[in-house]
C-alpha cells in the first residue's frame, strides 16, 4: 500500500492503459452502445462526448462492469477484465457518477476511506483484535485519505456528512473517493454538471493535476471549452456509435459532430408531410393511452 | 431524491439512475423565540416557579381518601407512590426555571441556557401527575375519588405549564412547520401546531457553548455519577411494584430525558463520555454489573437477565441491519439455533444426543452451528436486493422454528422432542462455580439468577465490543457503504456479496452465542420461543422494532430499546390482550415523530447544517420502513 500521494510508478508499457474492443450494449430491442472501440494510453487524456442519451453513461457502465457488455470485451493494461465491479475497481479503473452517488450519512473523510477498501486488507478478525498492525494500516489509510482531502481541497470538511456539503464539492469528495483506490485510469461522468464557471475551471486544474501524477483520465462532458481545453483526444458518441474520434480540432471542426448537436439532418430536411406523419401518430398514441 | 431513502434498507438498485438530493434551499429563519402564550416575562418566571412550587408541596397533601390505589396516596404528611414522581418532576421544573435567573451554582443544569427544557420538564410533571390522577378515577370509579389535594396537585401541574408555555421558547417558525391540511383549517388545530413545534424535543438550532474543561478525574467522576444515576433509575424501573408507577416513570423519565436533551445536559455527558471511552465503558459495566447487589430476591433478576438476552441479541441484529442494511426478518432462528444446540449438549436426559460438554465447548458449538446456519441461509438470499432479502429470511425463521417442530421422531428424525422441546437442562458448572445455587461472597449475596446476569452480562460486554470494534473498521465502513448505496460501494472495489455474507454470518454467532446462555436460564427450549411475532419478546418482530426503536447503528440504541420492549409489556398486564396492536401504534407515532430512533446514530449528530430549511422533511423522508 503506498502512501505517497502519486499513484505506483509505472512504466508505460505497449498495452495501452484501457482497450474496450467492440464493446456492444443492448436492453431488450433499444442498443444503446454499438460495437465501440477505444483506446485510453498511459497518461492520457480523453473525453467522450456526445448528445443526451447517446449512451455515454452506458458505455461507462460497460467498461467499469456494472453492465455486462452484451458483446465485445474491456482490457485494462493488456488483461482482460471481468464484467465485476469490485474487480474492475481493483484492477485499477475508478470512476465516479454522473449522479453524485456518495454515501450520504458517511463523513467526508468515511467516504474516502471506502475508497481505499481494495488497497488494505484488514479483515474482521483484526478489527476485533485490534493488533499493531490493524491500527498502522488504519493510521495510514487516513493519511492517504487526507492527502487526498488535501489534494481536492477538502481538508478542512473531513467530519462534515457528505449529504451537508455543497454540490461542487460533492463532486470534488466523489473524485477524492474514487483517487483513494491508486487507480491508473479515472472515469469521470459529467465531473462539472451544475457547476458554476469557477468551479469548472478550478476542475479543469484538478484534472489536469491527476494526469501529473500519473494517472489516465476518460471524461464524458457537455461543456465543450472545458472538454476541448483539457483533452488530448476526443471521441463522439451518436446514438450509441462511434461517430469520430481524433484531436480537439480535428473534432471541432467535424461538420457530423456539428450537426449531430444541434439536429441538422445529414440529408434532406424533413418535409412538411413527415412532420404531419409524426403529429397524427402522436396523436393516435394518446388516444390509446386514453382508452 | 437518493439522500431521501438513503437510510432505507429496503432500497432497490438500479444502474445509475438515482441522485443525491441536495436540499439547501433558500435560507429562510426556521426558528424564533417567542412565548406560546402571551405574558411579560416576569410574570412568566414568577407563574412557573410559583406553579412549581405548589406542585411540589400538593404531593405532601392526600391525594384520594382509600388504599384500594396502590402506592398509598391517603397520606398527608409526606409524599408516597407517584406522589414521589410529581415531586421529583416539580423540583427539577423548579431548577430549571431558576437557572433563567442565572444563579451560579445552577447555571450547569442548562447549558443551552433557553427556556425550553423548562417546558418540557413542566410537561413531564402534569404527565405523571394527570396520568395518576385519571388512573385514580378511572380504577376506583370516577372523579368523587380524589380529595383536595389530588384537585391541587392538577391544577398546580397546569398552572406550572402553562407559565413555562408564557416564557420565550425557541420554536420551529410556523412556515417551516409542515402544515397538514385538516390541521391547519380548525383553530385548535393551530393552537395545537404551535405547542406542537415548541415543544418538539431533539431538533434544536440552539448549540451549547462548549464545556468549560475539566480536570480528568473530574470529567471521569461525572461519567461515573452518570452511571450511577442511570443505573438508580433502571434499577427504580424494573423494581417498580406495580404497573401505574411504571407508568408513570415512563413518562417522567421519557419526558424529562427530553428536557434533558434540550438543555444541551445529555449532549455535553456524551461528548465527555466519547473523550473517555474506555471509563465509559468500564463505568457503564460496572454499574450494569452492580445491579444484582441491589436486589434482595430472584425476581426483578430474572427480568434483568432477560432484558440481558433479548438486548445483546437485539445487538447483533443491529451489525445486520443497522450496520449492513440488511433486513432480516427471521433473525430469532439463530437464537434459537444457539439455545438447541447448547441444550442439546447440555447433558439434560431429555436430549437426544448423550453428552454433557462443558460450557465452554457448548458456547463455542453452539456460535458455530449458529455461524453455519447463517452461511446456509445468507449465501443463496443475499444476492437478492431489499424486500426479497426480508421476505425470503422471514421464511427461512419460519422454516427453523416448524422443522424443530417436527424433529420429533415422528414426523421427522428425533433430535429436538418437537414441540414439547427440551427440558430440565441443568445449571451451568464452571470452574466448580455452581450457577444453580446462592453464592455468599463477604457480605454480598448472590443468587441464581444473578449468577446467570453476571455470566450474560460478559456476553453483552463481548458483542458490544465485537460491534464496536467491527463498525469501526475498515469491514464496518464497507457494510455502512453497502447500506448507503450497495451500487457505489461496488463500484469502490467492496465485494457486496462477500461483505454482506459475512454481516450476516457476524450476526448470526452473536445471536447463538447469546442463545446458548438464554437455554440454561430458561431451563427450557421450545420452538415457539422463536416465532416471528409473538408476546413474549425475543421474537424476530420485537428484536427489530428494538434496534429501530433504540436507533439504527448505535449501541446503546438498542440496549435501551430491548430494554423499554421487554418491560413495557412485563410490567403493563393489562396490555397483553393488545400488546401487538399498541405495539403497531407505538412504531408508526414513533417513525412519524423520530424516524432516527431514541438515540440518534453519532453520524446524524455530525449533522451541522441540518437547521436550514427542508432539513425535517429529509429526516422524515429517510424513515427506515420496518
Ligand atoms: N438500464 C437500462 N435499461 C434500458 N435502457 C437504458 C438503460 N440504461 C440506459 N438506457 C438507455 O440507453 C440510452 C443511453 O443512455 P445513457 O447512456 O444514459 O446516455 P448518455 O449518458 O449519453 O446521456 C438511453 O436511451 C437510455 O434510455
Ligand atoms: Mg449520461
Amino acid at each position: 500500500m503506498t502512501t505517497t500521494a502519486t499513484a505506483p510508478a509505472e512504466t508505460p508499457t505497449d498495452a495501452p492503459t484501457l482497450t474496450a474492443t467492440g464493446v456492444t450494449m443492448r436492453f431488450g430491442g433499444l442498443t444503446a452502445v454499438r460495437n465501440v472501440d477505444l483506446t485510453v494510453r498511459h497518461n492520457e487524456i480523453v473525453g467522450l462526448i456526445g448528445p443526451n442519451g447517446a449512451g455515454k453513461t452506458t458505455f461507462f457502465n460497460c467498461l467499469t462492469g456494472l453492465y455486462t457488455p452484451t458483446e465485445g470485451t474491456v482490457a485494462y493494461k493488456g488483461v482482460k477484465l471481468p464484467p465485476k465491479p469490485h474487480l474492475v475497481t481493483k484492477a485499477g479503473i475508478a470512476r465516479t457518477f454522473q449522479n453524485i452517488r456518495l454515501f450520504a450519512n458517511m463523513t467526508v473523510l468515511e467516504n474516502v476511506l471506502v475508497g481505499r477498501h481494495t488497497r488494505t486488507k484488514e479483515g474482521l478478525f483484526s478489527a476485533l483484535l485490534r493488533g499493531p498492525g490493524f491500527r498502522r494500516a488504519e493510521h495510514a489509510s487516513e493519511q492517504r485519505a487526507m492527502e487526498l482531502l488535501t489534494f481536492t481541497g477538502l481538508a478542512a470538511k473531513r467530519d462534515h456528512l457528505a449529504r451537508n456539503l455543497p454540490y461542487g464539492e460533492q463532486r470534488k469528495l466523489e473524485i477524492a473517493r474514487a483517487l483513494a483506490s491508486d487507480p491508473g485510469l479515472l472515469l469521470l461522468d459529467e465531473p462539472t454538471a451544475g457547476m458554476n464557471p469557477q468551479e469548472t475551471r478550478a476542475t479543469e486544474t484538478l484534472v489536469r493535476a491527476i494526469r501529473a501524477q500519473g494517472t489516465a483520465v476518460l471524461v464524458i462532458e457537455h461543456d465543450m471549452r472545458f472538454i476541448f481545453n483539457l483533452c488530448d483526444r476526443v471521441a463522439v458518441l451518436v446514438q450509441g456509435e462511434k461517430l469520430t474520434e481524433g484531436t480537439s480540432d480535428t473534432v471541432q471542426a467535424d461538420e457530423r459532430v456539428i450537426a449531430a448537436y444541434l439536429g441538422t439532418p445529414f440529408e434532406g430536411a424533413p418535409g412538411e408531410e413527415e412532420a404531419a406523419e409524426v403529429a397524427a401518430a402522436e396523436a393516435r398514441t394518446e388516444e390509446g393511452d386514453e382508452q | 431524491m437518493n439522500a431521501m431513502n438513503s437510510m432505507n434498507p429496503q432500497k432497490t438498485a438500479n444502474d445509475d439512475g438515482t441522485g443525491n438530493g441536495n436540499g439547501n434551499g433558500t435560507a429562510v429563519p426556521t426558528t424564533e423565540t417567542t412565548p406560546v402564550i402571551p405574558l411579560p416575562l416576569g410574570t412568566a418566571r414568577l407563574l412557573t416557579a410559583t406553579g412549581a412550587l405548589l406542585s411540589a408541596a400538593s404531593t405532601f397533601l392526600s391525594w384520594t381518601w382509600t388504599t384500594a390505589f396502590p402506592g398509598n396516596l391517603t397520606v398527608t404528611g409526606y409524599p408516597g407512590g407517584l406522589q414521589l414522581l410529581t415531586l421529583t418532576g416539580a423540583l427539577l421544573t423548579l431548577a430549571y426555571t431558576l437557572t433563567a435567573w442565572n444563579l451560579p451554582g445552577l447555571r450547569w443544569l442548562n447549558p443551552a441556557a433557553g427556556h425550553n427544557a423548562t417546558a418540557l420538564m413542566a410537561t413531564a410533571t402534569l404527565a405523571t401527575t394527570w396520568y395518576t390522577l385519571i388512573a385514580i378515577s378511572v380504577q376506583l370509579g370516577g372523579l368523587a375519588n380524589l380529595e383536595p389535594g389530588g384537585y391541587a396537585a392538577a391544577l398546580t401541574t397546569l398552572l406550572t405549564l402553562l407559565g413555562a408555555l408564557a416564557l420565550p421558547l425557541d420554536r420551529r417558525t410556523a412556515h417551516s412547520f409542515p402544515r397538514t391540511s385538516h390541521l391547519s383549517t380548525t383553530r385548535t388545530g393551530t393552537a395545537l401546531r404551535s405547542i406542537l413545534r415548541t415543544i418538539r424535543p431533539g431538533r434544536t438550532d440552539r448549540q451549547p457553548p462548549p464545556a468549560r474543561p475539566l480536570p480528568t478525574w473530574a470529567e471521569i467522576l461525572i461519567i461515573t455519577a452518570a452511571f450511577g444515576l442511570a443505573l438508580g433509575l433502571v434499577t427504580y424501573g424494573i423494581g417498580t411494584a406495580y404497573g401505574e408507577l411504571f407508568t408513570g416513570f415512563l413518562l417522567l423519565a421519557g419526558l424529562g430525558a427530553a428536557a434533558l436533551t434540550r438543555a444541551g445536559l445529555l449532549g455535553r455527558l456524551t461528548a465527555l463520555t466519547a473523550k473517555h471511552r474506555t471509563p465509559t465503558v468500564t463505568a457503564a459495566f460496572a454499574a450494569a454489573a452492580l445491579f444484582p447487589l441491589t436486589q434482595d430476591t430472584d425476581q426483578y433478576t430474572l427480568i434483568a437477565v432477560n432484558i440481558l438476552i433479548f438486548s445483546t441479541v437485539a445487538l447483533g441484529l443491529n451489525v445486520v441491519v443497522g450496520l449492513a442494511g440488511l433486513l432480516d426478518l427471521g433473525y430469532v432462528a439463530f437464537l434459537g439455533v444457539g439455545a438447541y444446540t447448547a441444550a442439546l449438549v447440555s447433558g439434560t436426559t431429555a436430549s437426544t444426543l448423550n453428552i454433557h460438554f462443558p460450557f465452554w465447548a457448548a458456547v463455542l458449538t453452539g456460535a458455530a452451528a449458529s455461524l453455519v446456519f447463517g452461511v446456509v441461509i445468507g449465501a443463496p438470499t443475499l444476492r437478492l436486493r431489499g424486500d426479497y432479502l426480508a421476505i425470503v429470511t422471514l421464511g427461512f425463521g419460519e422454516i427453523f422454528r416448524i422443522t424443530v417442530g417436527n424433529l420429533n421422531g415422528e414426523s421427522g428424525p428425533s433430535l429436538t422432542n418437537g414441540p414439547n422441546g427440551i427440558p430440565n437442562i441443568p445449571d451451568l458448572v464452571l470452574f466448580g462455580y455452581k450457577f444453580g445455587s446462592t453464592h455468599h461472597l463477604g457480605s454480598i449475596t448472590l443468587n441464581p439468577f444473578a449468577n446467570y446476569y453476571l455470566l450474560m452480562l460478559l456476553f453483552t460486554v463481548i458483542v458490544v465490543l465485537v460491534f464496536s470494534r467491527a463498525g469501526n473498521s475498515r469491514i464496518g465502513r464497507a457494510w455502512i457503504a453497502i447500506r448507503e448505496d450497495e451500487t457505489a460501494a461496488t463500484a469502490m472495489g467492496i465485494n457486496g456479496f462477500r461483505l454482506k455474507l459475512l454481516a450476516f454470518a457476524l450476526g448470526a454467532t452473536l445471536a447463538g452465542l447469546a442463545g446458548t446462555v438464554q437455554a440454561h436460564v430458561a431451563y427450557t427450549v421450545v420452538p415457539e420461543q422463536y416465532v416471528f411475532a409473538g408476546p413474549v419478546p425475543p421474537n424476530s418482530a420485537f428484536l427489530l422494532a428494538a434496534v429501530i426503536l433504540g436507533g439504527m447503528g448505535t449501541i446503546s440504541g438498542p440496549l435501551l430499546g430491548a430494554a423499554l420492549l421487554y418491560l413495557i409489556p412485563a410490567k403493563l398486564q393489562f396490555l397483553q390482550d393488545y400488546q401487538l396492536l399498541a405495539f403497531g401504534a407505538a412504531l408508526i407515532l414513533l417513525m412519524r415523530f423520530r424516524p432516527e430512533g431514541l438515540i440518534p446514530n453519532r453520524r446524524r449528530q455530525l449533522e451541522f447544517h441540518e437547521g436550514t430549511t427542508g432539513s425535517s422533511t429529509l429526516t422524515h423522508a429517510e424513515a427506515p420502513t420496518p
